[in-house]
């Protein structure tokens, strides 16, 4: 089992054409995703690489089933594509997408609320289940199927998490970025909600970052709803405060945002805190020994 | 109910949080029910979180005061007259022209000016080119510049007005509900986090519904909150209205009028205003590339904006170039761990080809502080031999002989190693991520 998307995924690829519409396209298939179908407006009756291309998102769900949508469009048709795919009845729509508005992705979050559409990222790497269904953007081979799920709102740090997991033998169940902007869909309690009902999950990684409040929020829902061990990792505990580091999501300005409020705050809700990224694998190992040996 | 705090605003020393109740609609549960359904309801400021999310950083889009108002103007909000100059010259006619008592405020890209003596009230011309010719050219320290301070290059003179009451107003993202809110308070003229701390119940809150949008009678109940009655009340609707109006054409990030004051003649006037733009909508607003005041920022950070790299300096000595946000703040804190002083943070992103790399790595040299370069590339999308080579490409061009240690994993890493390996660079290779940042900060020291 895993969460969100697995062998049975049907992904339509919304910008198909495009240049790392297309790369990741052929990433993503040679890793084994079942990918049926793209849309390029415009371009809808051709066929790329041997998957049919549609003009809309709602042709390519009637005549391919698809529903998973990987959305590439560049930042001005964003938030529009993800309303195609939400109005198009597509489940999960997962959006690489970077540098989108506020203002477009206030709307689009507010109509995907009220559609049954689960929206990933935007500016996220994507989801993979290992060894099944790959939709995103992260390098296939440093996962390995397993039983850890991980949740991230980074990206390359994410990868750094996993290969640490890899090498001391922890598969993952399911790998989620969940993105670093403001205004995102799937959070960590949603994710963490997924791992927690999922019989093949053991445990969560939990990697957050300077910004917000969602990793304290989190801590809380863990303390009270968790019945698996999670660990976590929060980068940032350097940056210099009211400097933005990347992602418009990581501002820290003092008060609540910064890297030790969140590590204090996950603390005490009995989450073990990797005291370096280069421990992110051993600490989960740890939890996992510990739940095992009581 | 879960818990959120305000956050700081001006002064990155304090700390604090607070919590807020959900307001109490007066006339009973089918209002209040209204409301709800609405969910944008008022909220006063008792046990309940604030939804405050202040981006408070200034590398492209930050504007100066005058040209928030400016934008305020052109939306119907009333603001003071003013002119802004850039020569002392100037200074003496605006001032002038506004009657000889005035205002003379300093330009720079950061809150506190008053305490640092970048706002002055003057009686004269005389007495307003005399304090116009000590802020020219003087770097000035907030507790929101950091130590190095900004220098003024630009003064804005308004005329003085006769004020009765003073208000705080704001528009900004709420990233727990993903809505824009609007902040008010009937203390204005300090700072956010300071009336929260004194009086959270006088903050007033409003989420506004994006399907809905703002709504008149809800920027008049916001109005009657603060305390405004008959005209300056209906004045007031407008403005809030105005505002909100003003953030969805101009794609603000936050918009501030601290403080909105209510004149000696009961006029509504926008005194003070802080705005920022939201970056990722820039190909919307092609005027704000050229209302960007180059003074105000670092000159690597202006380089590194024009090959979109997110760079920025730091105090340290060891210069860093990392693929993705996360693992480049991760790399800092962990050089940090073990001793070493981080020059920069820099993202050099996930598609960036050869050039970008290059210029990355020309970036981290430009920097005279630099005594040693750490580059942590985890390839997912960037392939390693891409990076080995835009490295390759700068050193070369810049006759770079510093100490350079390299941790690559991901696609194509043999490749990356092979071609740095055979360049003839003082390179060091380590395959692990502590091994590299001992490494880097060993050979620094």
């Amino acid at each position: 089992m895993s969460i969100l998307v697995n062998r049975n995924s049907k992904v339509v690829v919304q910008g198909i054409t495009g240049r790392a519409g297309l790369f990741h396209t052929r990433q993503c298939r040679d890793y084994g995703t079942n990918i049926v179908a793209g849309v390029t407006p415009g371009k809808g009756g051709g066929v790329i690489e041997g998957i049919p291309v549609f003009d809309t998102v709602e042709e390519a769900v009637r005549a391919t089933g698809a529903d998973v949508s990987m959305i590439f469009v560049p930042p001005a048709g964003a938030a529009d594509a993800l309303l195609e795919a939400a109005a198009a009845g597509v489940g999960l729509a997962v959006c690489i997408t970077e540098g989108i508005p506020v203002r477009d992705m206030v709307l689009a979050k507010r109509a995907l609320q009220e559609s049954a559409t689960i929206m990933i990222g935007p500016n996220c790497p994507g989801i993979i289940t290992p060894g099944e269904c790959k939709v995103g953007i992260m390098p296939g081979d440093i996962h390995l199927k397993g039983r850890i799920g991980v949740v991230s709102r980074s990206g390359t740090l994410t990868y750094e998490a996993v290969k640490q997991l890899t090498v001391m033998g922890l598969g993952q169940s399911t790998c989620i970025g969940i993105g670093g902007d403001p205004i995102i869909g799937l959070n960590f309690i949603d994710a963490l909600r997924m791992f927690n009902e999922d019989p093949e999950t053991e445990g969560v990684c939990l990697i957050g970052e300077i910004g917000g409040g969602a990793e304290e929020e989190a801590a809380l829902w863990i303390r009270n709803n968790m019945n698996k061990p999670v660990t976590a990792f929060i980068a940032g505990r350097t940056a210099p405060p009211g400097k933005r580091m990347g992602h418009a999501g990581a501002i820290v300005s003092g008060g609540k945002g910064r890297a030790e409020d969140k590590i204090r705050a996950l603390q005490e809700c009995g989450i073990p805190v990797a005291a370096s990224p280069a421990r992110m694998g051993e600490t989960m190992a740890g939890a996992i020994k510990k739940v095992a040996r009581r | 109910m879960t818990c959120r705090s305000l956050r700081d605003l001006d002064d990155p020393e304090t700390n604090f949080e607070f919590f807020l109740n959900e307001f109490q609609v007066i006339g009973g549960g089918a209002a209040a029910a209204a409301c709800f359904s609405l969910n944008s309801c008022l909220h006063a400021a008792i046990l309940a979180p604030v939804l405050h999310e202040r981006p408070q950083y200034g590398v492209i889009m930050n504007i100066h005061e005058y040209q928030a108002k400016e934008i305020l103007r052109s939306f119907g909000i009333p603001v003071p007259q003013g002119r802004v100059a850039f020569r002392e010259a100037q200074v003496e006619r605006a001032a002038r022209e506004l009657g000889g008592r005035c205002v003379v405020k300093a330009q720079i890209y950061a809150g506190g000016r008053g305490k640092a003596g970048g706002v002055r009230l003057v009686a004269t011309p005389e007495e307003a080119v005399q304090t116009a010719k000590n802020l020219f050219g003087k770097t000035l320290v907030t507790p929101q510049t950091g130590p190095e301070g900004l220098i003024v290059r630009r003064i804005l003179v308004e005329e003085a007005v006769e004020v009765s009451r003073e208000f705080y107003l704001s528009l900004t993202l709420d990233r727990q509900t993903s809505r824009y809110c609007i902040i008010a308070s009937a203390e204005g003229g300090m700072e956010i986090e300071a009336i929260a701390e004194k009086s959270p119940e006088k903050i007033h809150l409003l989420t506004i519904d994006p399907f809905v949008g703002l709504r008149t009678y809800q920027a008049r109940k916001l109005a009657l909150a603060l305390g405004m009655r008959g005209n300056v009340c209906e004045e007031c609707v407008t403005l809030i209205m105005n505002l909100y109006r003003c953030c969805l054409e101009k794609d603000c990030s936050l918009v501030e009028i601290n403080p909105l004051v209510v004149t000696g003649s009961d006029w509504l006037l926008a005194m003070d205003a802080k705005m920022n733009l939201d970056d990722n909508a820039l190909f919307r607003h092609p005027e704000y590339q050229e209302m960007t005041d180059l003074s105000q920022i670092d000159p690597l950070e202006i380089t590194a904006g024009e090959f979109d790299l997110s760079y920025i300096k730091l105090k340290g000595s060891i210069g860093c170039m990392v693929n993705g946000a996360g693992l480049a703040m991760a790399t800092l804190d962990m050089l940090s761990e073990y001793g070493g002083e981080p020059a920069n943070f820099l993202d050099v992103g996930g598609g960036a080809g050869r050039d970008r790399v290059a210029a990355a790595f020309r970036i981290i040299l430009d920097d005279p502080a630099v005594k040693g370069v750490f580059v942590n590339i985890f390839g997912g999308i960037m392939r390693c031999d891409v990076i080995a080579e835009g490295i390759i490409q700068a050193a070369s061009d810049t006759g770079c002989h510093l100490p350079i240690v390299v941790r690559m994993d991901g696609t194509l890493v043999e490749e990356g190693k092979r071609l740095l390996h055979e360049s003839g660079l003082n390179v060091r290779f380590t395959h692990d991520l502590t091994e590299g940042v001992q490494a880097i900060v060993g050979m620094v020291r």
